[in-house]
């Protein structure tokens, strides 16, 4: 009686965590593992909406989708890259200073940075129109500081003297959207970091500068991993900020999968782009976290 | 039969009743009976062809009867319509209010559609394709690709058309029996529009003509075109000195080499944002839709519009029934309501693109005529003259409608133009 009792008590203990995870993998099966294989089957069938698609594992679909379109994949990754590069290049300082600086203000700036969050994203991009186009305020002031010729130089200004519909507003558009969730994941990780570390470490006699590199940016960089993943994935799969910011050779892979999916009803096609694109973020994540060791850093994080 | 059917049919209306392709229909598809299969099983996605019974014209037309004859008044209707397309004031749409007044049927009024691919993808066809209805009684789509869909795939309820008199009797001819809808068997034009050229002569320096001006090396930076796989090949199409109707394949890579031409001195291939940029001159001429310019020239008045010489597009936004609708009758009561001269002219006042009801035109000089004080005479005088809602006859002769591209050649058409607005 006792022993069986015990028993149950046991199997339940030992069943226990994986109740309390099943919700977890509920929600997963549902929103991710149905999804994504149904999405996979699309992709290797052939037909036409009219008639129907039926399997047939047709994967000369990927090549074809690679050959028509790999200008655009590979523009998105770049766009991605550079938006990602220059908002981490943004968000650690901002993130720095808020968390070490930001005194009793700490949460007004965090608000601050959240802010635009309460608009909606097309109407944010589209409010980047205004200042950017032809006789807006940015190229007003430009021209009044007689830097136009510069910022051409530069780039940053077509030879037409255009901002708007060029791949500048295009990748601006991007470090503008997604520059808080840069911000927010390094501010959270320099945020754990002890200020007695750095007192500790000038005891050492360690400089400012390197105790920043030897002790704080190390301690940050899951945060930094974090932030490149939550800007590159989403930036290098955007299509709004191409639709109303670029011109006509600034074109973005959800440009196209938009239009394969609704205008050319073409499921397989718009499928097997997405999982191109979804592999190429993957393998590049992947290799990522290898080459930076962050499992490393992730590790250390955890066991603080 | 025909003694059932309105005295107003013409041998050409009721070829249109009995054309092959009404002859494929699936009729059990009127009551909602049969559902199109699971939309994403694992295995294969079912086709949406409505491919059916094989039945006569004779059958087919019976079966619509049937079909309306068991409708019942149910005193409410769904209307899903585009933005700023309808009159307002204040919080109200005035017309509608004056509809439910005059029939007793509420309306619920939606602006939900702003694109017809993506409307046709997000809203109609999942649901469609589920067998469940889309919600909405009344749906307004453009002559198009994806009315062409909608037609193919048996996705609409063909009206009825003993509830259409104020339509026959006050329709214009733009309205009445359409190549893309012969016989108006499934569609009433709720207003049509013109794609041209829109222009702002004091920035260019001279006056635009046509499709060829955009050629213009002086422009580069400063034109804009149309984001989309029917105006741009169309006016593409024009360009080249072909009717977009009767066009060829032959053509149309004459057209595609002729907008890769063109290509470079396009600033940017535009959806609906391109009237703000002209407006505020970031762009010189565009394509352009006529009732934009119009809005736009209260802003900046400078603002031309012009059908081009080689040829313009009209194109016409269409009611229509979507099958499983929850009430088709108060849907076809409203529908053939508008006809009226007066509701037509309330909606033309305010809409501002080319009303389907001429008559309108004598509603607003009569309210000239009767008006009390000069500015609402001169107002109402402007409108019965405002060649935007109603063209001149050389206009007319300048434009051309959609080629409908059959199914088969769809995918060749847009291999041609996409790449050239998505590249």
């Amino acid at each position: 009686m006792t022993a069986a009792r015990t028993n149950r008590r046991r199997l339940g203990s030992r069943l226990a965590p994986y109740a309390l995870i099943l919700p977890g993998w509920l929600w997963l099966v549902i929103f991710f593992v149905v999804p994504a294989v149904s999405m996979l089957s699309v992709s290797t069938m052939t037909g036409n909406d009219l008639d129907g698609f039926k399997q047939t594992f047709h994967f000369g679909t990927y090549s074809q989708a690679w050959h028509d379109f790999h200008t655009q994949i590979v523009r998105s990754l770049l766009y991605g890259l550079i938006a990602t590069a220059i908002c981490v290049l943004i968000a650690y300082p901002v993130a720095y200073w808020i968390a070490f600086r930001g005194g009793k203000y700490k949460s007004s700036l965090l608000f601050l940075l959240l802010l635009p969050f309460f608009v909606s994203f097309v109407i944010r991009t589209q409010s980047w129109e205004f200042m950017l186009e032809d006789d807006g305020m940015v190229l007003r002031a430009l021209r009044d500081l007689h830097l136009v010729g510069f910022m051409q130089d530069i780039g940053l200004v077509s030879d037409s003297g255009q901002i708007l519909q060029t791949q500048v507003a295009v990748v601006g558009g991007l470090v503008y959207n997604f520059l808080p969730f840069a911000v927010l994941p390094i501010y959270v990780a320099l945020e754990r970091v002890e200020p007695a570390l750095l007192e500790a470490a000038a005891d050492l006699y360690a400089s400012k500068p390197a105790a920043i590199r030897k002790v704080v940016l190390p301690l940050s960089l899951p945060g930094v991993f974090a932030a490149v993943l939550l800007t590159f994935v989403p930036a290098s799969s955007d299509y709004v900020n191409s639709t109303i910011l670029g011109g006509t050779n600034t074109t973005m892979i959800g440009n196209i999968i938009q239009t394969q999916y609704f205008t050319n009803l073409d499921y397989p096609t718009a499928a097997s782009l997405s999982f191109i694109l979804m592999g190429i973020l993957l393998v590049g994540i992947f290799l990522y976290a290898r080459a930076l060791g962050t499992e490393d850093a992730l590790a250390m994080a955890a066991a603080r | 039969m025909s003694e059932s059917l309105p005295p107003e049919l013409t041998p050409d209306l009721l070829r249109g009743l009995t054309s092959p392709r009404l002859n494929r229909r699936r009729f059990l598809q009127l009551g909602g009976l049969s559902a199109l299969g699971v939309g994403l099983s694992a295995c294969s996605i079912a086709g949406s062809k409505g491919s059916g019974g094989g039945l006569g014209g004779q059958a087919w037309r019976d079966e619509i009867a049937k079909f309306w004859a068991n409708q019942k008044k149910q005193g409410h209707l769904d209307f899903a319509n585009w933005p700023l397309y309808i009159d307002v004031k204040g919080n109200s749409h005035p017309s509608l209010d004056l509809f439910t007044k005059e029939t007793g049927i509420s309306v619920t009024y939606k602006e939900d559609i702003s694109d017809n691919a993506t409307y046709y993808g997000t809203k109609i066809a999942p649901a469609l394709k589920a067998g469940q209805p889309i919600g909405p009684d009344i749906i307004v789509i453009t002559n198009g690709f994806e009315l062409t869909n909608l037609f193919l795939r048996d996705w609409l309820i063909p009206l009825d058309q003993n509830r259409m008199s104020n339509f026959y009797q006050y329709a214009s001819d733009l309205a009445k029996d359409p190549a893309y809808d012969r016989g108006n068997v499934y569609t009433m034009p709720w207003q049509s529009g013109i794609t041209g050229i829109g222009y702002n002569p004091k920035l260019i320096g001279h006056e635009i003509k046509g499709w060829n001006d955009l050629l213009d090396p002086k422009l580069s930076g400063k034109v804009g075109m149309f984001a989309n796989n029917l105006d741009l090949p169309c006016a593409a199409l024009c360009a080249i000195g072909v009717n977009p109707e009767t066009s060829t394949p032959d053509d149309w890579n004459k057209a595609a080499d002729w907008a890769k031409k063109q290509r470079t001195y396009v600033r940017k291939y535009y959806d609906q944002s391109y009237a703000g940029a002209l407006a505020r001159g970031d762009l010189w001429a565009t394509m352009a839709w006529s009732g934009d310019i119009f809005l736009k020239q209260a802003e900046n008045p400078d603002l031309k519009f012009v059908v081009p010489e080689e040829g313009g597009l009209i194109w016409t936004d269409n009611m229509c029934i979507p099958i499983h609708a929850s009430h088709p009758l108060d849907a076809m009561t409203y529908m053939d309501w508008v006809y009226q001269p007066k509701i037509a002219a309330m909606l033309a006042d305010y809409i501002n693109y080319i009303t389907p009801v001429s008559a309108a035109q004598q509603v607003f000089q009569k309210e000239a005529a009767d008006a009390t004080n000069d500015k609402d005479r001169a107002y109402y005088t402007n409108l019965a003259n405002s060649p935007l809602i109603f063209p001149e006859p050389a206009d007319f002769a300048r434009l051309h409608r959609y080629p409908v591209i059959p199914a088969d050649q769809v995918d060749a058409w847009n291999g041609l133009f996409e790449p050239i607005y998505q590249a």
